[in-house]
């Protein structure tokens, strides 16, 4: 608790106590806690003089502002039509049987989150998976196996 | 077949060794007034979409009378199949820079902001560096502008440049109503200018290589060049600078596979131009706008596969505010859906159309109105892929 209000104190100092400073406030949070409590948006709100229902409505409004608990590591893939003609289902297919859970599920260990999403930009190199901020153009089934081995060795042994 | 090769322009990306502070420098010697008959005279029109005139967008803001006044560019690109102003901030952020100090100095504004799209906060690396540098060199020489970063949150409506300023207010990212527009009425209720990415490099450029370059390429409606995202079924996906007003069949030629059915033209926002109107349509506002997004699709693709994802794009972007968006978006996809099953009979499409185009009028920003742009051309053209 005493790390959350110090974590809280430093993106005020760093951004204000002002509207404006919302958002880099709560990506802050999202940044270090993986998604926003509601004890963290009502602290919020109270350190921002605003109600904790604008604090809410603003953060459920963007899709990087988790308001659920999120694994560590946030993996999305794009789903937009280049990235699909490019095969991103078969990326899907393979994270899914890697991780052992569906789009959209965090796996038990709450090391993973795995998500798709709208254009990332990337249609030239599709398909394409970002990792947190970390991107992967022209990715492959096998690839994309080999690197969440790598950032966990666990799922290694099931294949 | 046209033998006749694409004419490639190399301006945003050109590598001379003229430091773009440099253009900067350049540019405070003169009267801002100058600068805006320059970018007025170069016929430079907005990159990201809209096409608006932008040196007469920055001569609004300049008359305005202000404590203060900001300048924003527009990092947030979220179109589908666009990625040009990822790869211009990646290779040559201090044109996009130097523009963005230009238009300070013209209309007196002394807070800049670059608006990125959270998707790209891995350009962050080298992007905070050069920008801190990159104020240091303004103070250098002498104008009072510093530009600061601000990371968007996942939100493709926040692209809209009202909705933009809420966001970064710290909130929903709900566009406003228009008037009062950005100039007058902007962040923080202050006169504003915002422009796109290559917007600002072109600003910048004009203000480097002269006028009469850039004002010989293109129509008399489109001058200059433009950057262009290539994708879908060609074997040279990438990046292009062309000249504007080049035909669709001349595009087709150079970037398709001898195959290609159709090109989305500017997103899931743009157009569906099919092949029987490859040769009578120009790339460029008089004709096809874009803002720079190029699908390729070949004979084998689905036509209702691609209108699909388009609508269920727009579902997931719509911002919910206005009724003739956040219910037509929806009802326009449950609509093909139904028709596409056999539920509903082939007729409905014509209400689907009648729904699209009251969601043109009636959509209160440009996402709701630049709906019925996929919706129609598509199930105008591909009717019978539609139904069966």
């Amino acid at each position: 608790m005493i790390q959350t209000e110090n974590l809280l104190h430093e993106l005020i100092e760093k951004h204000g106590n002002t509207r404006d400073g919302l958002l880099p406030i709560l990506q802050g949070v999202v940044a270090k806690e993986n998604y926003l409590s509601e004890p963290r948006m009502v602290e919020i709100a109270k350190a921002l003089n605003i109600s904790s229902a604008e604090v809410y409505g603003t953060a459920s409004f963007y899709t990087y502002l988790f308001t659920k608990p999120m694994g560590k590591n946030v993996i999305r893939v794009c789903k937009t039509i280049s990235c699909k003609m490019a095969g991103k289902q078969e990326i899907i297919k393979a994270i899914e049987k890697t991780l052992k859970i569906k789009v959209g599920e965090t796996t038990r260990d709450k090391n993973f989150t795995f998500i798709e999403t709208n254009c990332l930009g990337w249609c030239h190199k599709g398909p394409v998976m970002i990792i947190n901020d970390e991107v992967y153009p022209e990715i492959t089934p096998e690839r994309a196996v080999e690197i969440l081995c790598e950032m966990d060795p666990k799922h290694l042994s099931k294949f | 077949m046209k033998t006749s090769e694409l004419k490639k322009v190399d301006i945003i990306f050109d590598c001379v060794q003229c430091a773009p502070i440099e253009v900067v420098k350049k540019s405070l010697a003169m009267h801002p007034d100058e600068i805006i008959e320059q970018i007025i005279s170069s016929g430079l029109r907005g990159r990201g979409g809209a096409g608006f005139p932008t040196g007469l967008k920055w001569k609004l803001a300049k008359e305005e009378v202000s404590d203060q006044k900001y300048v924003i560019c527009n990092a947030d690109e979220g179109e589908p199949g666009t990625f040009k102003d990822r790869e211009i901030l990646d290779l040559v952020p201090n044109k996009v820079l130097a523009g963005m100090a230009i238009c300070a100095y013209v209309i007196g504004a002394t807070e800049g902001f670059i608006y990125l799209r959270n998707e790209y906060n891995f350009l962050l690396k080298k992007l905070i560096p050069t920008l801190e540098n990159f104020n240091k060199n303004l103070q250098e020489i002498g104008l009072d502008f510093t530009i600061k970063l601000f990371s968007g949150s996942g939100a493709y409506i926040c692209g809209e440049e009202s909705a933009l300023f809420e966001s970064m207010e710290g909130k929903r990212g709900e566009p406003r109503n228009k008037p009062p527009y950005p100039t007058r009425n902007g962040y923080k209720g202050k006169p504003t200018v915002i422009n796109n990415v290559e917007t600002l490099v072109y600003c910048n450029m004009i203000m480097r290589i002269g006028v009469e370059p850039f004002k010989q390429l293109g129509t008399k409606d489109s001058r200059g060049s433009k950057v262009f995202s290539v994708s879908g079924d060609t074997t040279k996906a990438g990046i292009y600078e062309l000249e504007l007003g080049i035909g669709v069949d001349e595009f087709v030629n150079e970037f398709g596979n001898g195959d290609t059915k159709a090109v989305q033209i500017g997103g899931a926002s743009g157009f569906c131009v099919p092949r029987k109107d490859f040769a009578n349509k120009i790339i460029g506002f008089e004709g096809v706008p874009t803002g720079g997004s190029m699908m390729i699709f070949n004979s084998s693709r689905s036509m209702y596969n691609i209108l699909k994802d388009y609508l269920e794009f727009f579902v997931e972007e719509s911002c919910g505010q206005c009724t003739p968006c956040r219910v037509g978006t929806q009802q326009l996809l449950k609509g093909i859906e139904a028709v596409k099953h056999g539920e509903m009979p082939s007729s409905y499409l014509n209400q689907l159309m009648k729904l699209s185009e009251t969601m043109k009028v009636a959509s209160k920003c440009g996402l709701g109105q630049s709906v019925p742009n996929a919706f129609s051309s598509i199930v105008k053209n591909f009717k019978e892929e539609m139904i069966y």
